[in-house]
């Protein structure tokens, strides 16, 4: 019995087209605006900075061999008591605030960074768990949701600070809590979506299981909103722990973020020495904006289009 | 058509599905405040018998909610009935444990209407088509590629491709994707669920001349569930056709054609578009589609049956044979 | 209808070309499309997807969008230059003297606006009539379509009434202004059967009250023997064959005209394997050399891959793009 011959189609498909995987269609997308490829090439050059910050930095701000107290609140492009030139200045305790700074971002983007991986982990369990369960387990799960973000996140960290005390590990715990709302509700609206498509009914059809329909079939097209809300959330855990160290409930001084830094030397404002707070804030901008112009265009690329 | 002894592969019993909404708190407050909105419940499957023997290629036909799609759902073991029983080789499913409920369920396939919606768009082929028998350990790890490659060849797609994602193929290749998924697991049923209606016309006569070639080949039963009268009358053996729930005439293909028995059935096929030349006058059957929220009262047909009797209007008439193999719905003949 | 001959056409279109300049290249969705359709005539023009019948529908209209436009070509509506019109001209034609019919009634219809509001809006918009003679023209023209108790209709809005009536309101719309041309594209393909009959009987009927052209695109070659006195067939963004509806259907000049009608079921004997055209449409992006047909065509020839055929007339009011026609063969059935 003969069945239907290969199609004349699938040859010319075969020469014609290079098998064109969703990233590389995601990527030459991504790259068609200069401001957002501007925007990533400058948080590459910061992720880099702060990885490679021990082995870069002219100085290492917390070893206090290195540290002169008569070199401190030199203004930038002094030179200090070891004939070394401090570009962007020292601080109050007289460390080179270049490597502070580096430092401080290494930290900063650790601290936003790991929090974030962890949130979104949690959070993204939880809301495929409700969209897929349904019923009583998803209307509690989603009002539990609905409570934690109708609370100001620097509220709920304080308090949780207040409880658990100061240390990294507390404000990772503390910037774990406040952000994973936001992604359980991100994945579960698009879990219910892709739950009644029709590629998941073939899916129970052929008798697979619930966990591998949920882990590898709907989480894998949840992925891109995720994703957009993972960026936004890095950045506004940054800013949210930056606060945190301003106000002085952060991390402690033997590890300091750039918000620590910038509080350092906001007593020195108006006094003329500007460039303890000012420089580290500036680096700070420019994480922030950096990670929020690159969630932008990601959250343009990753829409679906129909017509793609 | 089939010898007695043996029972139809596929059965279903007193098929109801009753799709429920009850008021919440907000919507009980609301309602004692004098709205009237009320809960509702829609009988999309209103009490449907039907059997289908091995090798029999049975279409279902209706408009939209006629229900057929929940059905066909039913019939593959995608929605749960409300009442009723589906039986596999005679022996309800829901009694079915362990590995018998696995093979039963491998068993009876669906093919999707959508193209677009019915393949992983993160998956690639091999995966989509390969995952389910390494799952289930239909074929072992090695011989796996193999094996994928020779589903695809069943279907007309050259194996090669099969590195590459759902979007990268045309609506057609996606069909018979879904078809090769399909044929994966070895089923001896497959619901086909409108899987042409997306497709142009010269796709269209590829994918049906496929589903007849399978059905030689490997000797499968199929469930044909179709809006369009013209493919389902060349492809089927035996017809039924529904109407807000109710099969209202079930036939053999030609006959059906030949002398259609319900009135419903003969509007229908009066209706259907054909390719003539010279043009016609549409003399349509009045009246809009009602809504399976709310039913006409006895026979679902009356207010737009041109024939319509006062028995109509209070009693809902029961599926009786007619003639041999032929059942319809319809006070009309019992006179 | 005899002297109808006599008078010129409403619609002529010349040599359209309408372009989509994309990222990945140049995709030439109307290539060169030409035809005619006279008053109380109806067109059909059949295509599957991909072959650029919505976008000739949309550029007689000029409603074209970026990346795409009509790179050139001559659209005369009894005569007047349509192509090249600035907005506010376009405006003036668009629902007044062209009215558009959709596959989808919610292009039409806006779903916060209750349906008296819209048909009202759609007259008062090209012309200065009273509050109530409006309303009463409303009302006339949903009677026409066939709805039962306009009066209460026009206070409902459109999520209130099912798909089919929607799609009646809309052609109330398309023909409450008294167009000289309808172009209705797919409106009844999302419909169910014997709605769809009811469309059919009412748009045929209307045509023939009013005398105004129409042209029915689809891909529903049934829908379109029944209903149009013309077709035109369409594959790759050019118009393969051009004819009587009777003509076409009996006796097809095009290898695609004829595989098309060779693949429905109801041509085939019951159960046969179904006479199909093997392999895809091209890409539009890069079509195939010489005639674009020629990768599916049973009857191509070596001249077929070097040139694109020319517009050929082998019989009275017969056109195609055939380097072959199938002149002596008759339809095969």
């Amino acid at each position: 019995m003969s069945l239907a011959e290969p199609e004349i189609s699938t040859q010319q498909e075969a020469s014609a087209v290079a098998v064109e995987t969703p990233l590389r269609r995601f990527l030459s997308d991504y790259f068609e605006s200069p401001i957002a490829t501007a925007a990533l090439a400058v948080l590459f050059l910061l992720v880099c900075l702060a990885v490679l910050a021990p082995v870069i930095s002219p100085q290492n701000p917390y070893d206090l061999a290195e540290v002169d107290v008569l070199d401190s609140r030199l203004p930038p492009g002094s030179e200090g008591m070891t004939g070394y030139t401090f570009w962007l200045g020292t601080d109050g305790a007289g460390r080179d605030l270049l490597s502070a700074m580096l430092y401080g971002l290494r930290i900063s983007l650790a601290v936003g960074v790991m929090s974030g991986l962890i949130a979104t982990v949690l959070g993204s369990l939880v809301g495929l768990t409700a969209a897929y369960v349904g019923g009583r387990v998803e209307t509690l799960i989603m009002r539990i949701v609905d409570m934690q973000l109708s609370f100001p996140a620097i509220l709920i960290a304080l308090m949780l600070i207040a409880v658990l005390g100061k240390g990294v590990d507390k404000i990772v715990i503390a910037l774990v809590t406040v952000q994973w709302a936001y992604y359980a509700r991100t994945v579960r609206g698009t879990a219910i979506i892709e739950r009644r498509k029709e590629y998941v009914e073939a899916a129970r059809c052929l008798g697979l299981t619930h966990t591998r329909i949920l882990l590898k079939h709907i989480l894998p097209n949840c992925l891109p909103p995720l994703i957009v809300v993972a960026t936004v959330q890095a950045a506004h855990a940054i800013a949210l722990e930056a606060t945190l160290s301003f106000l002085g409930v952060g991390l402690p001084q033997t590890e300091p973020s750039l918000g620590l830094l910038i509080s350092n030397g906001f007593e020195y404002m108006l006094s003329g020495k500007y460039w303890i707070s000012f420089f580290p804030g500036l680096l700070l901008l420019a994480t922030i904006l950096a990670i929020n112009l690159v969630g932008d265009r990601l959250r343009d690329v990753l829409n679906p289009r129909l017509t793609r | 058509m089939t010898a007695v002894a043996q029972p139809p592969l596929i059965e279903g019993r007193r098929l109801v599905k009753r799709f429920v909404g009850s008021l919440d708190l907000a919507g009980r407050i609301v309602a004692r405040l004098g709205s009237d909105r009320g809960g509702w419940a829609v009988h999309a499957v209103d009490g449907v018998d039907i059997a289908i023997a091995k090798g029999e290629v049975v279409g279902l036909v209706g408009e939209s909610g006629c229900g057929k799609s929940t059905l066909g759902r039913m019939i593959a073991g995608l929605l749960e009935p409300t009442e009723g029983d589906v039986l596999f080789r005679g022996r309800p499913r829901s009694a079915l444990r362990g590995s018998e409920a696995r093979t039963a369920r491998l068993a009876v396939q669906m093919i999707f209407q959508d193209p677009h919606a019915s393949l992983n768009p993160r998956a690639r082929i091999e995966t989509i088509v390969g995952e389910a028998p390494h799952v289930h350990r239909l074929v072992s790890n090695e011989e796996l590629p193999a094996y994928v490659d020779e589903m695809l060849k069943r279907v007309g797609l050259d194996p090669a491709l099969k590195r590459r994602y759902p979007h990268q193929f045309s609506g057609g290749q996606r069909a018979r994707i879904g078809i090769a998924r399909a044929l994966a697991v070895k089923p001896e049923f497959l619901v086909c669920d409108e899987a042409i209606a997306a497709l142009d016309v010269s796709i269209q006569a590829q994918v049906i001349n496929l589903f007849m070639d399978l059905r030689a080949a490997y000797d499968l039963t199929y469930l044909y569930i179709s809006h369009d009268l013209g493919v389902v009358q060349h492809i089927s053996d035996r017809i039924a056709i529904m109407y807000l729930g109710r099969i209202v005439e079930t036939a053999p293909a030609e006959e059906l054609f030949r002398s259609p028995n319900h009135p419903y059935a003969q509007a229908l096929l009066a209706e259907m578009p054909r390719i003539a030349p010279g043009k016609r006058t549409f003399h349509p059957i009045r009246g809009e589609i009602p809504s399976p929220l709310d039913p006409p009262k006895g026979c679902h047909f009356h207010p737009r049956c041109p024939h319509a009797m006062e028995r109509c209007r209070l009693e809902a008439p029961l599926l009786k044979q007619v003639a041999p193999r032929r059942l319809s719905a319809c006070h009309l003949n019992d006179a | 209808m005899s002297g109808r001959e006599a008078l010129s056409p409403t619609l002529e279109v010349a040599d359209l070309r309408t372009h989509f300049f994309t990222k990945a290249g140049i995709v030439r969705a109307v290539d060169g499309v030409s035809f005619e359709v006279r008053a109380g005539e109806v067109l059909g023009l059949v295509g599957e997807s991909g072959c650029g019948k919505t976008v000739t529908g949309f550029s007689i209209l000029g409603l074209v969008d970026p990346p795409g436009r009509v790179v050139s070509g001559s659209i005369r509506l009894k005569g007047q230059e349509l192509n090249g019109l600035d907005e506010a001209a376009l405006r003036k034609v668009r629902g007044n003297r062209i009215a558009m019919i959709f596959q989808d009634p919610m292009m039409t219809l806006n779903p916060v606006l209750k349906i008296g509001t819209q048909i009202m809006e759609a007259v008062r918009a090209h012309r200065h009539v009273t509050r109530a003679a409006v309303r009463e023209l409303a009302c006339n023209a949903l009677a026409r379509v066939g709805i039962a108790a306009p009066e209460k209709r026009l206070e409902a809005y459109p999520h209130e009434l099912s798909g089919g009536m929607r799609q009646r309101v809309a052609i109330a719309i398309a023909f409450i202004n008294k167009p000289d041309l309808i172009i209705a594209d797919e409106p009844t393909t999302a419909l169910d059967v014997t709605i769809q009959a009811q469309i059919l009987y009412e748009a045929q009927k209307l045509c023939r009250e009013t005398g105004t052209a129409m042209i029915w695109i689809t891909h529903d070659l049934a829908v379109v023997s029944a209903l149009a006195d013309r077709i035109a067939v369409m594959y790759a963004g050019r118009i393969v064959e051009q004819g009587a509806t009777s003509d076409i259907i009996t006796r097809p000049l095009h290898p695609y005209t004829q595989g098309l009608l060779g693949s429905v079921p109801s041509a085939n004997r019951r159960g046969a394997r179904l006479a199909q055209i093997p392999g895809l449409p091209p890409s539009l992006l890069a079509p195939p050399p010489g005639c674009s047909f020629q990768p599916r065509c049973p009857k191509a020839v070596a001249e077929c891959e070097l040139a694109a055929p020319p517009v050929t007339e082998p019989m009275v009011g017969r056109q195609v793009r055939c380097f072959r026609p199938l002149v002596a063969e008759p339809a095969a059935s």
